[in-house]
């Protein structure tokens, strides 16, 4: 490949083509939901059952609960316990991982233990988190933190160590210094499996966002689910589960955006491999 | 091979005098399941400042030992390796390396002007003297406008040029390097193989390259340095004395050239 041929501009004809199927690529992925939307809109349009409200009145209630009315503050509650926990469980898992690649003795002894806490399905922990923290941010925050730190603390010890020697012999012949090269090197070399790490993280810290708020608690989207349902108010309970999806969605759109931007280089470089 | 000069009255003359690297009895052991293996046996040889020396041999000879034990990033298990009249303990900053792998040599997130910037940062060097550097040695490697670009966007030769400009840009004593051309194309090769001839000239720079190639270490070296496989020790040491500069039709069509290949040719059939 020629320095030219990268940044060409396209002839008209195969940019009109590519809008076409972007286009296409679009609708292919809004159609269904469409019509599921419309589906359960006019099923449960007129519905009388209590425990099968209209669609309508649900998203009413999301207008009225969660956009301008009272929920607001629970949404706001759980969004910082998800934000600090994790933002905990991002750098303490990388910290970690990468003390445990550059200190042998301490994975080998340590392993065992963190594959053992790896596995312990962390929900189970609450009833434990509440009896040393209590119910309040900081039971949360521990615990989000602490079960959403595994997947990124194992894959960034899986990376760190999947780098490849001649980039490390390099960065010494070059005259980087060890900890410059964790930083200039091994970080940026792992960072595609960290990032997977990362996000696998993030379900874990939205699912445990909510688990820590549905027993003994006063406040967030967890709490305020559970509260509505045991006060028969199936309407408040289905708008807090679509506001817990469009959390989930819009944390891992923001997620792809910032991945896109770190790791740009290698998909690029993944792209050209596929080529040659 | 290492005289020394008449007039040594200079501090600079005096440092010509010192080889740039020195193996004496060099000998590497890794311990492997099936008992210890031997990858060098007995490696002794000097390079002359501002020398071209081509280590030529069969794979499996220990070519790549020899040049990680040249570089500091390995230890001979006896003998010594000296760098400038030093023995070499860890990597030594006026040496540098080119890889043969330059896809796994050249860091993917950085752009080609940063890779070459790299040694630049972790020297201190100010802003503008690294911008001026980077410009300066990737001109000399014919790639001017290729800062901007990420390594993975360049062919395979360029990618090479830009892993050669990096190596050259904190301007070392020595370069070594190991089997640089092996991936690339007949055509490329030449091309990088004069540009490494004229790169070497106006860096002022010492140069041990690694090969199996012999007609490569003919048309490259002032001296070919012929090792062995298994166990890998020099078995010839053969001063090449065609003019310079080198040229790929009219170097290799001189009769002297077809003679030190069939000599040196037939060295590595005999064995």
């Amino acid at each position: 490949m020629s320095l030219h041929s990268l940044g060409g501009a396209a002839s008209p004809g195969p940019a009109a083509r590519a809008a076409g199927t972007a286009a296409a690529r679009a609708l292919t992925r809004v159609w269904l939901f469409v019509v599921l939307f419309l589906i359960w809109w006019f099923w449960s349009a007129g519905s009388k059952s209590l425990y099968f409200p209209p669609l309508s009145s649900i998203l009413k209630a999301l207008w009225t609960q969660w956009v301008t009315g009272p929920a607001r503050a629970e949404l706001g509650s759980s969004l910082e316990h998800l934000v600090v926990g994790y933002v905990i469980a991002g750098l303490v898992g990388i910290g970690i991982g990468a003390l445990l690649w550059s200190l042998r003795y301490l994975r080998d002894a340590t392993s065992p233990y963190i594959y053992f806490l790896y596995v312990l399905p962390a929900p189970v922990l609450v009833p434990a988190a509440m009896t040393l923290f209590g119910i309040g941010f900081t039971m949360k925050v521990v615990l989000i933190a602490f079960a959403a730190l595994w997947p990124t603390l194992l894959n960034t010890l899986d990376g760190m160590r999947g780098v490849d020697q001649v980039k490390l012999d390099t960065s010494r012949v070059l005259g980087v210094s060890p900890l410059g090269s964790v930083f200039r090197v091994v970080l940026p070399a792992a960072a595609p499996q960290i990032v997977a790490g990362l996000r696998n993280s993030l379900q874990v810290a939205i699912i445990l966002m909510v688990v820590s708020e549905w027993e003994a608690s006063s406040d967030g989207i967890g709490y305020y689910i559970v509260n509505a349902q045991q006060s028969f108010d199936y309407v408040g309970m289905w708008s807090g589960i679509i506001v817990l999806a469009i959390i989930g969605t819009v944390a891992n759109v923001l997620f792809v955006i910032a991945e896109n931007r770190a790791l740009h280089w290698h998909y690029g470089a993944r792209a050209v491999e596929g080529t040659r | 091979m290492n005289e020394v000069k008449p007039e040594v009255t200079t501090a600079e003359d005096e440092a010509a005098g010192v080889p740039v690297v020195s193996l004496r009895q060099v000998r590497k052991v890794y311990p492997g399941a099936a008992g210890p293996k031997v990858a060098l046996q007995d490696i002794t040889f000097d390079v002359a400042r501002g020398e071209f020396a081509c280590v030529v041999g069969p794979s499996g000879a220990g070519k790549t030992t020899l040049l990680r034990i040249l570089a500091g990033l390995a230890q001979p298990t006896s003998g010594a390796a000296l760098f400038e009249g030093t023995p070499l303990r860890s990597v030594p900053p006026g040496i540098g390396v080119v890889f043969q792998d330059y896809g796994r040599s050249l860091y993917p997130w950085l752009t080609v002007a940063r890779n070459v910037e790299l040694p630049l940062r972790v020297r201190g060097l100010q802003r503008t003297e690294r911008a001026q550097r980077v410009a300066e040695v990737l001109a000399s490697v014919g790639l001017p406008d290729a800062g901007r670009s990420y390594p993975w966007q360049l062919s395979g030769g360029m990618q090479q040029r830009v892993a050669i400009a990096r190596s050259l840009a904190y301007r070392p004593d020595l370069l070594l390097m190991d089997e640089p051309f092996a991936s690339v194309d007949a055509q490329t090769r030449f091309e990088l193989e004069d540009l490494i001839l004229r790169v070497r000239q106006e860096f002022g720079v010492t140069v041990v390259f690694v090969t199996h190639d012999i007609d490569e270490a003919v048309y490259l070296a002032d001296r070919v340095i012929a090792v062995s496989k298994s166990p890998g020790v020099v078995t010839e040491i053969v001063d090449i004395t065609l003019t310079r500069p080198r040229d790929q039709i009219a170097t290799k069509a001189d009769p002297a050239f077809a003679r030190y290949r069939e000599h040196l040719l037939g060295m590595v059939m005999k064995r």
